[in-house]
């Protein structure tokens, strides 16, 4: 009985809060558990994170055995994919970066010179796979530009409606990527969360939730699902609340903020010389944006605004992701209101192909069915660059003809492939924690780098 | 919108540089084209420039001359056209001259012979399973 009682006893010890006690904090095994009563204000901010002191100095006399060569991927869950950085570090501050990609390069610019143009979007679409739209969008429109071509109104409108979406679900990754590499794993979750709305209505349009081949030459590959409306008035009324619910979250948050305010740089001057567009220029304080200074698909019809912010760092590129799916969100919400009627492609038996309908009743629909899906049709020689304002940046489409079925020469100019030169710039001489951040913040996709 | 211009290879550094002061900040796209058996000299490089504050593009085309394949570099100018001319050496074997770095970006470093070239057959290096002895 003794024993039973020793027992009662600590269970006694070890009840937390009860009324009689026993138990003190600075009585367990390890030692006293109690944080020193007398911080300064100072510390007590350094240790919250919402203020960070600079400690890092250059030093010149720093020997070479103190500097160290680190290999970071291409298989790292924060390098976005396989790209790879040869990272010199001195301590914990990074000297010298440079990126090492191909580790994805598949040659879909070879592949592009086997396919005909109808083909052209299946390839394209997977290169920037978080926003495979946009690839279609662009091939699509050089062709139609070497065609010398004009889609009807309704094609035009679905691919606003489209391409803006999309630009949404590709945001929302970036911002729940950016979330997960600096330790906000529930901006992780609900950024994918959110992007699932976006891709079963992609899935209901086009068949696909990535790589749709849903916009092709001479218009879309279908016309909107029944009760299109539904859906897109449920992603009008939920992503603003979910979008509230992460500035509650973060925009005040002194973690975030911390970790975010002041790093990763990136002035103008940088952006212009490394060529770097998209989100990233306008975090920078200047405000250019594709679809107000060379328009296309008629986006110009659109009441929306370019948000640009001056501080030029990791928050700000942050930041301009979320104010950029609030713009994008009145353009669809523009889109759906404002739906013309008519048909969803060409009425151009050369370019588009007849409904399966008409080749049981038509021999001339069955000929052209045959020449356009075995030779494809015809484009004239010339060639064309044509650029759209993706997620990223400037995505452009340099395609030559020879005056075949296929390209002679298809380039794409990815933006990703361009934002990456800038990461030596942006990582150099801060720590490589804050490297982290940086990446995430210049969101690059490895399928759009290597191609 | 676009104006094509066509510059000779000893020009061309300078006509970059000349673009450059007169407002067209941006190096947009830097690529080439190969125009095997079809026009001579084969090969053409092609750049893009944007100027954002004009609101205008440009198309400068140099024509590569057959014998020594070299373009001098204009990372010096516009340094994001690192990656670009590294791809086009990549990819075509033009060798641009001062340039800082001219290695293989996209390709192993050991590869042999440029992909994107008309004379190199895609399909040509068999999948690596398709030869493969067959097991019971």
């Amino acid at each position: 009985m003794v024993k039973n009682k020793e027992n009662s006893e600590d269970l006694e010890f070890w009840a937390t809060n009860s009324e009689e006690g026993g138990w003190k904090i600075d009585s367990t095994d390890e030692g006293s558990q109690k944080m020193s009563e007398e911080e300064s204000e100072q510390q007590l901010k350094i240790q919250t994170g919402s203020d960070v002191v600079d400690d890092y100095f250059i030093d010149e006399e720093t020997s070479e055995d103190e500097r160290m060569i680190v290999n970071m991927g291409p298989q790292h869950p924060s390098t976005h994919g396989v790209l790879r950085l040869q990272v010199e570090l001195e301590g914990e501050a990074v000297r010298r970066v440079k990126p090492i990609i191909g580790y994805l390069h598949t040659g879909m610019e070879k592949t592009g010179e086997e396919l005909t143009y109808l083909q052209g979007p299946t390839n394209t679409t997977r290169m920037d796979y978080l926003s495979p739209f946009f690839n279609e969008l662009v091939f699509s429109l050089t062709t139609e530009k070497l065609l010398d071509i004009e889609v009807p109104a309704r094609a035009q409108t679905i691919r606003i409606l489209m391409t803006e979406l999309n630009r949404i679900s590709s945001h929302l990754v970036a911002l729940a990527t950016g979330g997960m590499d600096i330790g906000a794993l529930s901006m992780m979750i609900f950024g994918f969360r959110e992007r699932e709305l976006l891709l079963n209505f992609f899935e209901k349009t086009t068949g696909l939730r990535m790589n749709h081949n849903y916009i092709r030459p001479g218009g879309v590959a279908a016309d909107l699902p029944d009760d299109w409306q539904k859906d897109i008035k449920e992603i009008l009324k939920i992503i603003p609340e979910k979008l509230k619910d992460y500035d509650e979250m973060l925009l005040d948050n002194p973690i975030w903020k911390g970790r975010l305010q002041n790093v990763g740089i990136l002035t103008t001057q940088e952006c212009l010389a490394y060529g770097i567009t998209g989100p990233s220029l306008r975090a920078s304080g200047y405000g250019w944006d594709l679809r107000k200074m060379q328009p296309y698909s008629g986006i110009e019809k659109y009441d929306f605004e370019v948000p640009v912010l001056q501080e030029s760092d990791v928050f700000a590129r942050w930041r301009i992701k979320v104010l950029e799916i609030l713009e994008s969100l009145k353009i669809v919400e523009q889109a759906m209101n404002n739906m013309p009627k008519g048909p969803y492609k060409i009425q151009d038996k050369k370019v588009t192909p007849p409904p399966r309908k008409r080749l049981d009743e038509s021999m001339e629909a069955l000929i052209h069915h045959f020449k356009i899906y075995t030779e494809g049709f015809k484009v004239p020689e010339g060639e064309a660059y044509v650029a759209v304002e993706s997620p990223r940046g400037e995505l452009g489409c340099y395609i030559v003809s020879d005056g075949s079925s296929k390209p002679y020469r298809m380039h794409v100019r990815g933006p990703s492939f361009c934002n990456l030169q800038a990461l030596p710039v942006v990582m150099a001489d801060s720590p490589i924690a804050d490297a982290v951040a940086a990446i995430a913040s210049l969101d690059p996709v490895i399928g759009d780098v290597d191609r | 919108m676009t104006e094509v211009q066509h510059v000779d290879v000893k020009d061309y550094h300078q006509d970059i540089q000349t673009l450059f002061n007169e407002g067209y900040e941006m190096m947009v796209d830097l690529t080439a084209v190969d125009w095997f058996r079809k026009k001579e000299p084969r090969f053409e490089v092609v750049v893009n420039l944007l100027s954002l504050s004009k609101n205008k593009r440009k198309t400068i085309k140099v024509k590569v001359d057959d014998k020594t394949l070299t373009v001098p570099s204009i990372t010096d100018i516009y340094p994001g056209a690192n990656f670009y001319e590294r791809e086009v050496f990549d990819m075509f074997g033009i060798l641009f001259e001062n340039h800082p770095e001219l290695t293989r970006i996209l390709m192993p470093d050991d590869w042999i012979g440029y992909p994107l070239r008309k004379d190199y057959g895609s399909g040509r290096i068999p999948v690596q399973f398709k030869n493969a002895p067959k097991v019971d």
